[in-house]
């Protein structure tokens, strides 16, 4: 009995001691596109070597990760659904909101294009003939920045995609890397970020169908919670990060983030309309 | 040598034990006192185990009244019971006799020696180390004597200890109930074989259906039985 | 609108000397380095040069499912022994519910400890939502009825086993569950085993609770979602082999206990 009390004290012990030793650290909401596309594998170390602050990121959709930050579990939060954020504001568990970078979704469709949609920069157009045509389609179904994104098209394009959906729409509920998982394996059609596309190694026969669209667009931005909702936070720290993405460094650095020799994120850090 | 109390006499004062709507022992008063060996003889079902249990302590009458020299509910400190299959502990021969020793709470300087007298005492002392649930079956019985004896008892239950036994074993066996009466401890053993109880006993006691049928001192018993359920057994038939 | 930058040949351009840092190799020192996504490194050639990252999550995994098992162990196996040996009222309800428990859904006490620990929730004040103590108590929550109904059973049949010798050596209460857990070691051994099992085996609760961050609480399973849903399989299929094969020597390494006990005392 004496040594497995003595077991359990050095057990205690041993997984307390990086939590103890983690105290310069903050846990930022991010999702799981950004997490997949590999920037804080990037990112991160710089930043660590530069303020000693490890960052603790626990990926999710972008609307769970804003309900961590609302349950006052992460410090701060890194998405990309403007829509989103701005509730998030509204509500007060946010201080304020920075623009940090963008990008574009693109839609991905299997090689043999049943839709006949390849190549067309018109994404509301595509989205209509892929209904039209009952052409296979993977949604994340997971509230995250994507799936506010695709829901967003669908209402653009005049389209009630909760009553007009059909055996041909699947809506998974996981992440980016599942969605394209599922869309290779079953052939169809999935809105993705360039990001994780770019990063994404299991395409199969996989391609990039429409791009370009301006409606495309995918901003993202980072959002101290606010320490008047949830005093745990730790708002130094987290104010640092988010000066440090926001600043020319940070920006210099993202900028640097490239896969294959293809940048993914686009700083705008100080566009007043991003 | 010990100032403890001894258990003897046991009195059983018309003690009757049920199982359920099944009655085992039926209204049986006896005196089991120091002296030789008291055998315990009788058809299957007779009721002897239960009979042993009781003695031991390990059952209570469902009626009347069980005493240990005119105590009830005497822990088993000085009694002591072999079973009829005794169940041996995971550990080696010397492991065994060494729990018993820890459990009658002898000083553990003493182990050591105890162990070896007792190992000698069953003729087991070249298997001390050997894991006792490999031993086979009459030196498991012997063991299992030497287990009881650890806690130096005053009377020694055994349950029909050669029942299983090859006739060199049994010998052995009954060497090591002889040695163990002459040093003075009471022997109550069950047997279903009259031949046994005549080497060894003592007095008899008869079972029948949960009864007492007849007593008396082996000479006796077996030269002029009075009842005729002993002379129908003691002729080697069927008693119904 | 956005302008996208021309492909650098991959090798000898500026770019790669900033991404270096994200390769693995021995040297690289940042806990919280993300896997890299460039040309592979597989699981083996992870496995032969020690790579830092990849020791830090196995040692990651054998540590929170070996405490967590601990803790179930202190919990379970004196409340198995108890159950066992101890007629109660509605005794035969715990034993159902005992092993019935032992088939909870891993997601669903992920979930339930993670509103636990959530800032929200009850035990918000210790802080441990995303940290491997979360890991821990959320295992321990699997394991412990596991070991608590193997224990039982163990004990139980023991007890059917060494009554009349127990009792009839006047073997005290606390003396005879010493007894028997002793004597019981070796099955329960395996009840230990058993429950370290499902403890490596999970993902669904660890998951949850501990936010699969790297560096931090990212084990082999929740690094196998992870690289599965990245795409990556043969790096998934990789660290699967890697977890298998320890799962498989850890049982070994016990049954080779087993049998040099059984040997000394059975």
């Amino acid at each position: 009995m004496l040594s497995r009390r003595l077991l359990l004290v050095l057990c205690a012990l041993a997984v307390a001691s990086p939590a103890v030793a983690q105290d310069k650290s903050i846990v930022v909401a991010s999702t799981t596109s950004t997490q997949d596309s590999g920037l804080f594998g990037y990112l991160l170390p710089i930043f660590k070597q530069k303020t000693g602050i490890d960052v603790k990121v626990v990926a999710q959709g972008t609307g769970q990760a804003l309900d961590t930050a609302r349950r006052g579990d992460a410090d701060v939060v890194f998405v990309h659904a403007k829509s989103a954020e701005e509730k998030f504001l509204s509500e007060g568990f946010g201080v304020k909101r920075y623009p940090v970078m963008y990008n574009d979704f693109i839609l991905i469709g299997p090689a043999s294009d049943p839709a006949g949609v390849k190549g067309s920069k018109d994404i509301v157009a595509s989205l209509t003939t892929i209904k039209n045509k009952g052409a296979p389609f993977i949604s994340r179904g997971d509230r995250s920045g994507t799936h506010i994104a695709e829901l967003a098209l669908w209402k653009a394009a005049g389209i009630d995609i909760e009553s007009s959906k059909g055996p041909w729409y699947k809506a998974i509920g996981q992440g980016m890397g599942a969605a394209l998982n599922t869309a290779s394996a079953a052939n169809a059609y999935v809105l993705a970020d360039r990001g994780t596309w770019l990063a994404f190694k299991n395409r199969g026969t996989l391609a990039i169908a429409v791009e370009g669209d301006k409606r495309l667009f995918n901003q993202y931005g980072v959002m101290l919670v606010n320490p008047a909702k949830h005093p745990t936070v730790k708002k130094d720290l987290g104010q640092q990060f988010i000066d440090f993405l926001v600043s020319p460094e940070g920006q210099k650095v993202i900028a640097g983030y490239k896969v294959n020799g293809e940048q993914l994120f686009y700083p705008n850090a100080s566009d007043p309309n991003a | 040598m010990h100032s403890a109390p001894s258990d003897l006499p046991i009195r059983f004062e018309s003690v009757t034990i049920d199982a359920g709507a099944h009655r085992i022992l039926d209204c049986v008063s006896l005196i089991i006192k120091s002296g030789p060996p008291t055998l315990l003889i009788g058809p299957n079902g007779s009721g002897k185990t239960t009979f042993l249990r009781a003695a031991m302590g390990l059952l209570s009458p469902s009626q009347g009244q069980l005493t240990w020299d005119g105590a009830a509910d005497v822990p088993p400190v000085r009694r002591a019971m072999v079973f009829q299959r005794p169940v041996m502990l995971r550990r080696t021969a010397a492991g065994n006799i060494r729990y018993a020793l820890k459990a009658a709470n002898i000083p553990k300087e003493r182990h050591e020696a105890r162990i070896a007298e007792l190992l000698a005492l069953v003729g087991l002392a070249d298997i001390a180390s050997r894991p006792a649930r490999r031993l086979s079956g009459g030196e498991q019985q012997r063991l299992a004597l030497a287990r009881a004896l650890a806690r130096d008892p005053t009377v020694l239950f055994l349950d029909e200890p050669t029942a299983s036994l090859d006739p060199a074993a049994t010998k052995a066996v009954e060497d090591i109930v002889r040695a163990i009466a002459n040093r003075g401890i009471k022997v109550v053993m069950a047997t279903h074989d009259l031949g046994e109880a005549r080497r060894l006993a003592g007095d008899i006691v008869l079972l029948h259906r949960g009864r007492v049928v007849e007593t008396g001192d082996a000479d006796t018993f077996f030269r002029s039985p009075k009842t005729g359920e002993a002379k129908t057994f003691i002729a080697g038939e069927l008693l119904l | 609108m956005w302008a996208r930058s021309s492909v650098a040949a991959f090798s000898g351009s500026k770019d790669i000397r900033a991404e270096k840092q994200i390769v693995f190799s021995p040297r690289s020192t940042p806990r919280s380095t993300e896997r890299s996504m460039q040309p592979d490194t597989s699981a083996l050639h992870l496995v032969m040069t020690g790579d830092p990252t990849l020791m830090a999550i196995v040692k990651l995994s054998l540590t929170v499912s070996l405490c967590a098992v601990v803790i179930a162990a202190i919990i379970g196996v004196p409340l198995g022994a108890f159950i066992a040996l101890t007629r109660f009222r509605g005794r035969e309800g715990v034993i159902v519910l005992l092993n019935a428990l032992m088939g909870l859904p891993p997601v669903v006490v992920g979930l339930a400890v993670y509103l636990m620990l959530s800032r929200s929730g009850v035990l918000g004040q210790l802080g441990l939502l995303f940290t491997p103590s979360a890991m821990v108590f959320a295992q321990a929550i699997l394991v412990t009825p596991i070991i608590a109904a193997l224990t039982r059973q163990t004990i139980e049949d023991l007890w059917a086993e060494y009554r009349d010798e127990l009792n009839g050596m006047n073997v005290g209460p606390l003396a005879r569950i010493a007894t028997l857990i002793w004597d019981g070691r070796f099955s329960l051994v395996v009840a230990l085993l058993a429950g370290f099992g499902r403890a490596a085996a999970e993902v669904g609760a660890i998951i949850i609770v501990g936010g699969n961050i790297d560096g931090f609480t990212r084990t082999m399973t929740t690094a196998i979602a992870l690289e599965t849903s990245k795409g990556d399989l043969p790096l998934a299929i990789g660290l699967g082999v890697i977890l298998i094969t320890i799962v498989i020597a850890i049982n070994a390494l016990a049954w080779t206990l087993r049998r040099a006990g059984e040997r000394l005392a059975r």
